[in-house]
């Protein structure tokens, strides 16, 4: 953070002074500096750079029973009083058209919070040319085999400095990190190409991940085997450039925690999000077919199906201390046992809705951004310890793909119908794998599909997935969440062949 | 604040005291107002007053750039082209290094240089504003709920360089979209307009009249269907090609739709039997944009190097035939093709075809759907540019000229370059706001087309 503990103390008496005068029912002033690095190489030589750091403040206000937000680039006290009076003016020339009914669930004070996510080095503070090199030795080290004609590489990182003050009597101080690094390789031949890109999911990380560490599993406490992934990617992307491309129809799938945290994602992520079920993403993001008189009933899957909801777990992206809202990060059920028990919150949803307690998705991507709820870390529970392996899900299986990798990825706007493909599709036979297929696409609706899940991988096979770029609101923000899984075993689901689906 | 024109002098008189080989130094202002709404009351809105500085300084022919966001006084213009020198310095030199351009290379675009910022603020506002409680009042009373937003973004571009430039350009980008949905669920309607002041009565008559529609359900397989997609359907399968697939590198890599099979590109080769023409253009009315390039950060397709050259109209598809791919200037100099910019705008159109409007579209059809609009569109397969994504609030079918009551949603799998090879009607273009790109994309003007045979892929429960 640019600004010293007294400094950001003086803005925020400022705002909340002026919000008590104001005669405001709640109020909280944030103040945050987001620096973000983009990295991009083609052929190993450095196609775009970016250094970009965002600095400002936001004043959300409930005045008269309604929200009023307001935001500026323009970091002093003054300027935050003025902020206070715009977001009071919002509220009350936005409530005259209808509205005035807001009320934020009670959230207990915090006192002075300092927070910090977990990481050696922050990311942004290594020098660009360091980044560079380490792509740039990656890429050569791709491109220099015989099947690979181009390469692609890329990094993001970010390191977000927040801090919250707000009339409940919380003042929060932040720090969290933030790293993605991915790699494509791109194989000819004459009837045309594929591509293939490193799995290795974004983390909440610091520079260590890339570069420092013994090789694991990627689990929580593990480092990704960046070496193993180097080394395979160019034998894998021939073979699949060789490969046969698959006969639609039905197929029981084994799918990769490496492709499956973006289904958890589409289809129980955005499903479980009390403010879309309730309609208030209906013009844009969307709403849910999980809807809210179905709390407790309503059969998202099979018994196998434990999801949770979490804004606490160790390198989670949604992860954080104190929310956008001043709410304490929490962790909970979404479905247990197959049955869906809860939704994600933020302190005006859980008010409206008869919660007790907002459990703590409120985010703001931005310092001119006003907070939404949005996705905790939502991940599905493995089968412990003596869980399958991924071999014996494999075993199981007499006719089917295993699937590895996310690429492209559509759902409908109730979170019914989805459609994803993947990085590489493994043909299964009686249990074992025997090669490659290509132009694979899974299309399902969210229920059949969680219904036909037969096992849940053990620990062993257990990742931590995400994105940096999940989209929702209006203005757009963008959130960073990520998605733990096993790997599972999904029966009997519709297989399409892409390449026919052209119509070629 | 001190005025932009002040802090790009400060940032390039700091770049030649630092000793750099150059610099460019944009700012940007902008000023946003926004409202939400949804279950007939007003939800979340926001004023913002933003400020965005970026300097890209080069060393040689190696770059460093810096981008903040706050207020930036010439002191911490200085700060940033530091930064950014410090790493020119240490990086290699740029692929797409090119002489920088110069005041002479063309004439003088957009606004003087000395004027002062265009802004926006909770006024503009009123007019939506003032007619949604009469539209929330006859939502409840049609046992109805209304959701929406309005938005108004104004930008203001300053962009100074070593060798002389000084240029600016403003423009504002606004939209409003209004949702109306039966209280069970049944039905659901979209209109969506890129201004901040349209007329919102009309668009809730449009939202009224398409849930009247919606009162007669049919339940449809999935299968071929001959469609009507209306202009913001058009306009966001059109911009995906456009994000997509003409990138000139991508391309002679083999790698979009338009690579050609053993190397080289389709350039010159017929797309569509009819004669469409893809292109962009600042100056288009109604669809002005920023008629120079202003970038902070290069890509395949984009350069730094090419900061304020001007331009004008690019065609990527004329009369059926591509024409061009998008390239920086070292790019097309390396590939012996002329250079085509990222240009903020998208238009598609046809001499041939009957013309008319949606109404007119359904008129002339004896059998078909006509569709509201198109989401969650995504690639999955860039060697056909397939795309898959969802109809979305509505779907009606048309029997002998009339529509005749709502079908279920379905997921489409469909490639744009196939559909402008398969259609067969080609209606009046118009300024259309993508339902899904319409935020990244705002100013497309877009004609309805009909197509023989849609994909729809499977059914979609959601409604």
């Amino acid at each position: 953070m640019p600004l010293a503990a007294d400094e950001l103390a003086a803005l925020a008496d400022a705002a909340l002074d002026a919000a008590t005068g104001a005669g405001c029912q709640a109020a909280e002033l944030r103040v945050e500096r987001v620096r973000s690095q983009t990295l991009r190489l083609h052929d190993a030589l450095p196609e775009t750079t970016a250094d970009a750091t965002e600095f400002g403040m936001g004043v959300r206000v409930v005045a008269g029973g309604a929200v009023g937000f307001a935001a500026s680039v323009d970091v002093r006290p003054e300027e935050a009083v003025a902020l206070v009076r715009r977001a009071a003016d919002m509220a009350a020339v936005t409530s005259r058209a209808g509205g005035g009914q807001v009320e934020l669930a009670p959230e207990p004070a915090h006192g002075d919070v300092a927070w910090s996510s977990a990481f050696e080095i922050d990311p942004v503070d290594v020098p660009m040319a360091d980044k560079i090199a380490l792509l740039t030795a990656w890429s050569e080290r791709l491109g220099s085999h015989h099947a690979v004609a181009h390469t692609s590489a890329a990094l993001l990182a970010v390191s977000e400095n927040t801090f919250l003050a707000d009339l409940n009597g919380t003042r929060a101080t932040q720090h969290r990190v933030r790293l993605q690094c991915q790699l494509e390789a791109l194989a000819l031949s004459d009837s045309g190409f594929e591509t293939m890109r490193t799995v290795a999911p974004p983390v909440g990380r610091g520079w260590e991940w890339l570069t420092g560490g013994e090789a694991g599993d990627g689990g929580a406490d593990g480092n990704w085997d960046w070496e193993t992934e180097l080394n395979d990617l160019p034998e894998l992307l021939a073979e699949k450039l060789a490969a046969p491309s698959v006969e639609a129809g039905t197929y029981d799938l084994v799918v990769d925690p490496s492709n499956l945290w973006l289904t958890i994602h589409e289809s129980i992520g955005h499903a479980t999000e009390l403010d879309r079920a309730m309609g208030y993403e209906a013009a844009y993001a969307g709403t849910s077919f999980a809807t809210f008189d179905q709390l407790g009933s309503l059969q998202y899957g099979s018994p196998v199906m434990h999801v949770t909801g979490d804004r606490t777990v160790l390198h989670g992206l949604a992860t954080v201390g104190i929310d956008s809202e001043g709410v304490e990060a929490q962790s909970f059920d979404l479905v247990r046992d197959g049955v869906l028990v809860g939704y994600q919150l933020d302190r005006s949803i859980a008010s409206s809705m008869g919660f007790a307690r907002s459990n703590g998705c409120a985010f703001a991507d931005s310092p001119m951004h006003v907070p939404i709820q949005r996705m905790a870390n939502v991940s599905l529970a493995h089968s412990g310890a003596t869980g399958p392996t991924t071999d014996e899900l494999i075993a199981g299986v007499e006719r089917g793909i295993y699937i590895v990798g996310d690429k492209s990825w559509s759902i409908d706007m109730q979170r019914y119908n989805f459609q994803f493909t993947g990085q590489r599709f493994y043909r299964i036979v009686n249990g074992r794998l025997t090669g490659q297929l290509r132009d694979v696409a899974y299309q399902a609706t969210t229920t059949d599909f969680w219904g036909a899940m037969e096992a849940v991988g053990g620990s062993s096979t257990w990742v931590l997935g995400g994105a940096f770029n999940c989209g929702k609101g209006q203005p757009g923000q963008v959130a960073p969440v990520s998605h733990g899984c096993p790997a599972v075993l999904v029966r009997g689901v519709n297989v399409l062949n892409a390449r026919e689906e052209s119509g070629r | 604040m001190i005025p932009a024109q002040e802090v790009v002098e400060g940032g390039v008189e700091a770049a030649a005291a630092a000793g750099a080989d150059g610099c460019i130094v944009l700012v940007e202002e902008t000023s946003h107002a926004d409202v939400r709404f949804a279950l007939n009351t007003t939800t979340t809105n926001g004023v913002q007053r933003g400020r965005s500085v970026s300097v890209v300084v080069f060393a040689e022919s190696a770059v460093g750039t810096a981008s903040r966001s706050g207020v930036v006084g010439p002191g911490g213009a200085a700060e940033m082209v530091a930064a950014a020198l410090a790493d020119a310095r240490q990086s290699p030199p740029a692929e797409d290094a090119f002489p920088l351009v110069k005041p002479a290379q063309g004439p003088d675009r957009g606004r003087p240089f000395d004027e002062g910022p265009e802004e926006t603020d909770a006024t503009a506002l009123e007019g939506v504003l003032s007619a949604l409680s009469g539209a929330f009042g006859r939502a409840r009373a049609r046992d109805a709920v209304l959701a929406g937003f309005a938005e108004i973004d104004v930008a203001t571009l300053y962009l100074g360089s070593s060798t002389g430039l000084r240029l600016s350009h403003s423009q504002p980008t606004s939209a409003v979209t209004l949702v109306g949905r039966t209280a069970d669920g049944s039905g659901s309607a979209w209109v969506g307009v890129p201004s901040i002041d349209p007329s919102l009565e009309e668009m809730e008559q449009e939202i009224w009249r398409r849930l009247d529609w919606a009162a007669r359900q049919f339940a449809l397989e999935a299968g071929r269907y001959e469609v009507i997609l209306p202009p913001s359907g058009v306009g966001d399968m059109m911009a995906m090609a456009a994000f997509d697939a003409i990138g000139g590198q991508d391309t002679e890599d083999g790698r979009t739709v338009f690579s050609k099979e053993g190397g080289g590109t389709r350039v010159g080769e017929t797309i569509s039997a009819l004669p469409f023409t893809l292109y962009s253009d600042p100056d288009e009315a109604g669809v002005t944009c920023t008629p120079f390039v202003a970038t902070s950060a290069s890509s395949s397709e984009v350069s730094v190097f090419d900061n304020g050259l001007p331009f004008g109209r690019t065609d990527w598809l004329r009369d059926g035939k591509l024409e061009h791919l998008r390239y920086h200037r070292a790019g097309a100099a390396k590939s012996g093709v002329p250079m085509a910019p990222y240009i903020d705008n998208l238009i598609l159109r046809c001499e041939e075809g009957k013309g008319g409007t949606v109404d007119d579209m359904v008129a002339r059809t004896e059998r078909g759907l006509l569709l509201t609009c198109l989401w969650y569109i995504r690639p999955v397969d860039p060697a056909t540019l397939l795309l898959t994504g969802l109809t979305r609030d509505g779907v009606y079918v048309i029997e002998d000229g009339k529509v005749v009551g709502a079908a279920n949603n379905f997921r489409f799998n469909e490639s744009p370059v196939d559909l402008l090879a398969r259609a067969t009607e080609v209606g009046t273009p118009v300024r259309a706001l993508g339902r899904e790109f319409g935020e990244y994309l705002n100013r497309m003007i877009m004609p309805p087309l009909r197509i023989p045979d849609y994909n729809m892929s499977t059914v979609s429960q959601a409604s």
